[in-house]
């Protein structure tokens, strides 16, 4: 018996003593897959296992994002795009904002309001892209409209049930402190629904880069949706690719955005405050 | 004083050290106070007067209408039938501290005040109820005992002529509840707003008020003035010759679940009866 101790011990203290190499290798470990397969997908390339019309390879991809960098083509496009997203977000959310406050701090807002909204919301709002071709033609409009339609209804749904769900027995003890009503509103009300509303908002960024997506293919000449819309004519999947990239890269941004902003404005939730 | 109020204290006079009672002006006139929740009467028919200053505790047993008697004089609650007079430098604190978790300590105690100088006062209350090194921390951070002392300084910063307390110490835990009973007598002397203090805790109720009132059956059945010696006792002949009144008042037995006592020298068959079911019997073994 004495001897099998032993080995436990030593396979104990050999694990030990490699405790902080296994972490760092663990922290990496989540990185060699995708490596793997972009390795992979490579060799397949090169050896011609992987046709460069249906997918081009990791490097010729590296080098065509360079090249559309220098020579300021991605960045024209990508300010465009931002253009019409920023455009359609703030005609979008603003609305969204104004008619869950209407709907949420009054009943008879929320009779004018809700139940339309509510019916609105039911349709897949991308089944709109015909007509509005037909009411706002085919320039800069449809493309911005579509991305406010998309993010009107995260915010409005999710402000409106933040406002109803404020702890009422907070508004009860503000309100014998002597707050008015308006005061009511801004200093317990709309704190209160600020959590929630945000979640709204990261929905609505997500539905807004959607709906710049699909817009954006409806004929363009410019924009990342563009870029790959023309790529795609000729059959360059390099910058398509490239395009991809650039969406996922601008929905992790958006993202990150959302939680500098909450860092700041919900500092004083626990999470936030032992960080 | 009217007549009615007069009347009404038939019971005794609260007697307080530094001025009598009925020197005093009242700060709360109930008269035929009735509420009803769609069933029978909560409140019915209710009066009260509450003298500038005096420190009255408000016992009752659950659903007695103790809170509801609470919300109507906070304005919380309407008072469909009857008359009430309530000065409008009231504040209330709550079971639960009820503080905004997005506004830091002092901004939650200066909440709806205005001016300049709101912080200076939110800081001072702050301080005398001991969380000076609090004042720029956020409601969550705080425990069970800070956020309740915080909900304390924002009733007392507002300078109150009657401070109405909702059982204000049910939900802290045993030592904080006892520094928390000290701290509303301390500042209850240093202020000398008048208070009424909602409980369930008879012990509380004596160690605290100049008054003890019992509700039952919607109106005050008992109204007693207490005038033993501060700081009191537990310990006291009279503290629990007291005690024993207002439990019976309640409707409780004071030695009901209290296992080390003897069985009570009075009759009590109910009792009798649960003890033959607990011991088991001789013929069934």
């Amino acid at each position: 018996m004495s001897w099998q101790q032993d080995t436990a011990l030593a396979t104990l203290s050999l694990s030990q003593a490699s405790g902080a190499v296994t972490a760092r290798i663990d922290r990496f470990r989540r990185f060699i897959p995708p490596l793997v397969i972009i390795l992979l997908w490579q060799a397949g390339s090169s050896a011609g296992f992987i046709p460069a019309r249906s997918i081009a390879s990791p490097a010729t991809i590296i080098v065509t994002f360079w090249s559309l960098l220098a020579s300021g083509e991605l960045l024209q496009h990508l300010l465009v795009s931002l253009g019409r997203v920023t455009a359609g977000l703030v005609i979008g959310v603003s609305t969204g904002t104004v008619l869950a406050l209407v709907a949420g701090l009054s009943r008879r807002g929320e009779d004018l309001v809700d139940a339309t909204m509510q019916m609105l919301r039911t349709l897949p709002f991308l089944a709109l892209v015909p007509l509005f071709i037909l009411w706002f033609g085919i320039g800069e409009t449809p493309k911005i409209a579509l991305v406010a339609l998309g993010s009107a209804f995260p915010i409005y749904l999710t402000l409106f049930a933040g406002i109803r769900s404020v702890d009422a027995k907070l508004v009860e003890a503000a309100s014998v402190f002597g707050l008015s009503q308006s005061e009511l509103v801004r200093q317990v009300i709309l704190p209160g629904a600020l959590p929630s509303a945000l979640v709204g908002f990261r929905y609505s960024l997500g539905t807004a880069w959607l709906s710049l997506v699909i817009g954006e293919q409806i004929n363009a000449s410019s924009g990342i949706g563009y870029l790959v819309m023309t790529a795609r004519d000729f059959l360059r999947t390099d910058i398509i690719f490239v395009g991809l990239i650039v969406y996922a890269l601008l929905g992790l941004g958006a993202d990150q955005l959302v939680r500098i902003i909450e860092r700041s404005v919900l500092r004083w939730r626990p999470s936030f405050v032992k960080a | 004083m009217p007549l009615s109020a007069a009347l009404h204290r038939t019971t005794a006079e609260p007697v307080e050290a530094a001025r009598p009672a009925h020197e005093r002006p009242d700060v709360v006139r109930i008269r035929g106070l009735t509420r009803s929740f769609g069933g029978p009467n909560i409140l019915d028919g209710l009066d009260l007067d509450i003298p500038d200053g005096a420190f009255v505790a408000l016992l009752g047993r659950s659903g007695s209408g103790k809170s509801t008697l609470l919300r109507t004089l906070a304005g919380l609650d309407p008072a469909p039938a009857g008359t009430v007079t309530v000065p409008s430098e009231r504040t209330v604190v709550f079971q639960e501290p009820r503080l905004l978790p997005w506004k830091s300590v002092w901004r939650n105690v200066a909440l709806g005040l205005g001016g300049r100088d709101a912080r200076d006062r939110a800081v001072a209350a702050l301080q005398e109820v001991g969380l000076s090194h609090r004042v720029d921390a956020w409601p969550l951070t705080l425990s069970g005992g800070e956020a309740q002392r915080t909900a304390l300084a924002r009733a007392l910063v507002r300078e109150p002529r009657l401070l109405l307390l909702d059982e204000p110490f049910a939900s802290l835990d045993a030592l904080t509840r006892m520094k928390m009973q000290g701290l509303v007598g301390s500042l209850w002397q240093a202020h000398r707003p008048a208070v009424l203090l909602v409980t369930h805790d008879v012990d509380e109720a004596l160690l605290l008020a100049d008054r003890v009132l019992v509700l039952a059956d919607g109106r005050i059945a008992t109204d007693i003035p207490i005038t033993l010696d501060r700081p009191r006792r537990h310990g006291d002949p009279g503290f629990i010759r007291l005690r024993a009144k207002l439990l019976a008042d309640l409707g409780v037995d004071e030695f009901e679940g209290d296992f080390t006592a003897q069985a009570p020298a009075r009759p009590a068959a109910g009792r009798a009866a649960s003890a033959g079911v607990a011991v088991p019997s001789p013929a069934g073994a």
